[in-house]
């Protein structure tokens, strides 16, 4: 081990290109690749607005992770925290300055983008948990008073995003975080107890719920409760991947989306769009790609030594599979329309950035696998 | 370096690894789940959605056919199609909407009231749905408002086609179009499928009776349209199909002069060939100006025609009810000679009035006609000598002949203002009034009053059943080459005179019904309406034709409004000084040339006193008229027999 590590130390700059992931890599650019397709599609063929800034986005953000990439995993380590308050400040801040839109407050206004800091939450909490369990000790897992600061650490961006109102991110970012905590060894009656916990809650959190909320609930259970109103989003994308088929209708040939009956073409219903057109085996391929991903992710994480990094990169690589199969279930009708962006192919700065980012670190991990952390 | 707790890592290292195995094979089947779903919508439910997505992307509109044209015997239009100059609007490409109708209001002649209507509509539909903002402007606006279009954003001159009348002298018998309305989506099951906004319908007349054919084939026009309604591109257009025409067997010309001599007067004439019952001229006056239906009525014009005390509206040919008067006296004599209830010859003295178990009966003629025979009877019209056959006869028997020779029925196919009027007797009494028939009632009868209710339509008929030698014709309004069958007969009578075939095979060759026992008894009929036409004493005497191809025989006849009152009797009341309102209708029936009848006709005007003197100078009129574009007719078609 002490020999390893000095060998890791002195790693050259070749050394370190070469032992970047190049399936994960290439499996990224392909899907970005399909991302910028759709975007297309979504513009009525032609390079508008959305596809231009979906094409600088895709690039500027790749150029991070593959920078992100040779950033020793110590910095990560040693930095998880203050990345986690960092994250929370801006939270806090969107809070007191953030922008509205259409009944929400998420964005921070940067000037050059409009940040949605909930997206890089996703990012934070995962490293500071991956960063708390990685220091204690296995005996401690369980014992109550080190399950005081996880709590707190995962409660608090979560009250905060779910009440911009947000309410599909703060449950994703709560994912995030309880899968650090579980993998780490957190018995399974704590979650037991708190899923009871949140059950019994469930009545009241319902009473705080915004009407549109409980109204697309309520739809989920019957979309054709009422067809023209909250049941018309899921109603529309049943449709679109339906008439898709085998073959899809062919590239800009999707007559639902082109002629609006698909709302949220370029963010959350990406996946309906290039579906319609390009059919069974397009979602098919897509699906494979993002499988390929988040396989390449886990087996990073095995290769890791550190448990940080083994932490990180399994509980990023669910969470990641987990935005990916909730975003999908939703425009098939298999979960209430929540308002989840499909990783890299969604429209939106700040998911690609905070996907990015996440992935830099988990190819961090993989340049640097056999490097400990303390 | 070494971790102190480094078995520690290990273990902690291989609980991760454990739990992340229970997680991937979690994923695993998360994701055959989706695939599942993807298999279940894309390739189970595949063309359940596609046609939920066509459903979607395609929308039809449908575009309102050329209505057919209406033609009179000569192939005049009498009901065409114009050109009309229309201001359409599409509100979402004017920017604003005020502004615009202030500019309009300077170009086009449009009220504050329709501005008010119009923004009532454009406020409920789409943006882009284009609304009507004049369906009929004049060519001078027209030109105008191209001219200042560069200042009208969103507003589109359109040329379009709607239905013209050039004549109002029509305007009864071919009814009139106007708008949908919500009860005739409801009562038409044609317009089902053929109606379209903004399209007109027949409401009366013959626009109503042919409404379902003279529409037309509904184009449509396929669009693809986005999530909000508005048209994308145009997938396919079907022009639709104009309306058949029709060939009416009206004559345009005696219809104008008919209505030009009814001008002021309320009264209707209905001119009908004998042979094949060819409407050639029906005619109710006062007409109206149909043009003024299909642009939407002017509410003032609206209230003048409802208000009008001689109903223009109504057409008194078809729907209005008259007793028959002396008309119906043709009537009783013949089923009194059928009847063999009286001869011709046998007398009856009149001295003005009769008494039937204390109530009198008058004649018209106060100092009475003294001895008066069948043909004396019709031809003074005397009340007296119809009373004593009328109580002869019976009222029943009385009322089997005026059936057979179309009373108390509806003529006509398919118009529903048409009435069936009235042919009472016994048991119609008993069914409807619910009392037993009195005799007075059958001396009333005989003189065309009390309960008998007629149409001048069914008058009409009832002298052409007279003067065609007594056979059943179907009066036609559709020009039709066929069903000339009385006129093929009266030709082969013509050809073969000494033909020993028996009139009853005849008649079943020529597939010909008689109304007649006897069809000498017709002839007796006919005989005396030409003495009084023709003789001196006939009632219409003085409005006879002395040239022979003129010469009518005819029958007066007037429906009495209220009856005489003993005082007005005593102080011989003149009809002219009564209230307008309170004076008989007149009513002339008569067919001519008398000699080689043609053509029946029968004239009615409401409050004219009586028949010999307002309805049978027009019915002259009349008469000359048709006879002599008589040859004009033949030679329009060639089927009219030569020597008939």
């Amino acid at each position: 081990m002490f020999k390893a590590r000095s060998i890791q130390s002195s790693l050259s700059l070749k050394d370190k290109i070469l032992s970047i992931d190049y399936i994960l890599v290439c499996s990224i650019f392909i899907l970005g690749l399909i991302s910028i397709i759709a975007m297309y599609s979504t513009d009525g063929g032609e390079f508008k607005y959305h596809t231009n800034s979906h094409i600088l986005r895709f690039f500027v953000f790749f150029g991070m992770f593959l920078t992100l990439s040779f950033i020793q995993i110590r910095f990560w380590h040693s930095q998880s925290y203050l990345i986690y308050v960092l994250f929370f400040i801006l939270l806090l801040g969107v809070k007191y300055f953030g922008l509205t839109s259409s009944g929400s407050k998420r964005w921070l206004d940067l000037y050059f983008m409009n940040l949605q800091p909930s997206e890089l939450m996703k990012i934070g909490l995962i490293l500071f948990l991956a960063k708390y369990y990685h220091r204690i000790s296995i005996e401690n897992i369980n014992q109550l008073r080190f399950l005081f600061l996880p709590i707190v650490v995962l409660i608090a961006p979560i009250i905060l995003v779910a009440t911009q109102p947000d309410l599909g991110t703060a449950l994703l970012i709560a994912a995030g975080g309880l899968t650090v905590a579980w993998l780490a060894g957190v018995r399974v009656k704590f979650f037991a107890y708190s899923g009871l916990a949140f059950i019994s809650l469930l009545p009241i959190a319902i009473s705080f719920l915004k009407p549109y909320q409980k109204s697309r609930i309520l739809t989920f259970l019957n979309p054709e409760r009422d067809p023209l109103g909250a049941g018309y989003q899921i109603i529309q994308s049943k449709i679109a991947i339906g008439s898709g088929g085998l073959f899809g209708k062919g590239f800009l040939q999707g007559s639902q989306s082109y002629l609006d009956y698909l709302p949220e073409k370029h963010t959350d219903f990406i996946f309906t769009l290039f579906s319609e057109e390009f059919g069974f085996f397009g979602s098919l391929f897509i699906l494979f790609l993002y499988a390929i991903i988040v396989w390449r992710i886990i087996r990073i994480g095995n290769q890791t030594r550190s448990n940080f990094g083994k932490l990180y990169c399994f509980s990023f690589g669910t969470a990641f599979f987990l935005y990916v199969v909730v975003n999908m279930m939703m425009v098939l009708g298999l979960l209430p329309i929540v308002g989840s962006p499909l990783p890299i192919m969604s429209y939106g700065g700040s998911s690609m950035m905070a996907i990015m980012m996440g992935l830099g670190i988990v190819m961090s991990c993989k340049v640097y696998k056999d490097t400990p952390v303390n | 370096m070494f971790n102190p707790s480094s078995g520690n890592t290990v273990i902690k290292s291989k609980l991760i690894s454990r739990r992340m195995f229970l997680l991937s094979a979690a994923k695993a089947l998360v994701m055959v789940g989706i695939i599942g779903r993807l298999v279940t919508l894309q390739i189970n439910e595949r063309s359940k959605y596609k046609t939920l997505s066509d459903k979607n992307r395609f929308r039809e509109w449908k575009l309102a056919p050329e209505r057919g044209v209406i033609k009179d015997f000569f192939g005049k239009e009498i009901a065409s199609n114009e050109q009309v100059y229309q201001v359409h609007l599409i509100p979402e490409n004017t920017k604003d909407i005020d502004r615009l109708f202030v500019r309009l209001k300077t170009i086009l002649n449009i009220n504050d009231k329709k501005l008010f209507f119009l923004k009532k509509i454009i406020n409920k539909q789409k943006p882009w749905e284009p609304i009507i903002v004049s369906d009929n402007i004049t060519w001078s606006e027209f030109s105008r408002l191209n001219l200042f279009l560069h200042e009208l954003e969103g507003v589109k001159p359109i040329v379009s086609v709607a239905r013209m009348y050039p004549d109002n002298s029509s305007a009864h018998i071919l009814g009139y179009v106007s708008q949908v309305s919500s009860k005739d989506l409801q009562t038409k099951k044609y317009l089902k499928d053929k109606h379209v906004p903004g399209m007109s319908v027949g409401k009366t007349g013959l626009e109503r009776k042919l409404d379902e054919q003279i529409i037309g084939e509904v184009g449509f026009q396929r669009y693809e349209v986005n999530a909000f309604g508005k048209r994308i591109k145009q997938i396919q257009v079907n022009q639709g199909k104009a309306g058949k025409s029709f060939k009416t067997t009206l004559d345009f010309e005696v219809q104008k002069f008919s209505s030009e001599l009814l001008k002021d007067k309320a009264g209707s004439v209905c001119v009908m060939d004998i042979y094949n019952g060819d409407i050639v001229s029906l005619v109710s006056s006062p007409t109206f100006e149909a043009n003024q239906f299909v642009h939407g009525l002017d509410k003032k014009y609206w209230k003048s025609l409802i208000k009008n005390e001689m109903r223009p509206l109504t057409n008194k040919a078809l729907s209005g009810l008259y007793p028959p008067g002396s008309t119906i006296k043709t009537l009783v004599a013949l089923s009194a000679l059928e009847n063999k209830v009286i001869r011709p010859l046998d007398t009856f003295k009149c001295t003005g009035k009769i008494e039937l178990y204390g109530e009198k009966f008058h004649c018209w003629e106060k100092d009475g006609h003294g001895i008066v025979n069948l043909r004396k009877g019709i031809q003074r019209s005397c009340d007296v000598y119809f009373y004593e056959v009328a109580r002869k006869l019976g009222v029943d028997r009385l009322s089997e002949t005026a059936k057979k020779f179309g009373l108390g029925k509806k003529v006509l196919n398919g118009f529903i203002e048409e009435k069936a009027g009235v042919v009472p007797n016994t048991s119609w009494k008993q069914k409807y009034i619910g009392q037993n028939w009195y005799l007075g009632e059958t001396l009333h009868s005989g003189i065309g009053q009390g309960y008998f209710q007629s149409t001048p339509l069914q008058l009409c008929l009832m002298t052409a059943q007279i003067a065609n030698g007594g056979y059943k014709i179907e009066p036609r309004i559709i020009f039709d080459k066929k069903n000339n069958n009385l006129r093929d007969y009266l030709k082969y009578k013509n050809n073969n005179p000494n033909d020993p075939l028996p009139t009853d095979l005849l008649v079943s060759n020529f597939d010909l019904k008689p109304l007649f026992k006897n069809q000498e008894h017709i002839n007796l009929i006919k005989d005396a309406m030409y003495s009084s036409s023709n003789e001196p004493g006939g009632t219409s005497y003085r409005h006879r034709w002395e040239n022979k191809k003129f010469t009518f025989a005819g029958k007066t006849g007037s429906s009495q409004i209220k009856k005489f009152t003993e005082a007005q009797r005593e102080a011989e009341v003149k009809q002219e000084s009564l209230p307008y309102k309170d004076r008989d209708h007149a009513l002339f029936v008569a067919f001519a040339p008398y000699q080689n009848p043609k053509y029946a006709i029968s004239v009615l005007i409401e409050h004219g006193g009586s028949g010999g003197k307002t309805a049978a100078p027009i019915a002259k009129k009349v008469i000359k008229k048709v006879l002599e574009r008589h040859d004009l007719r033949k030679a329009a078609t060639g089927t009219l027999g030569e020597n008939v």
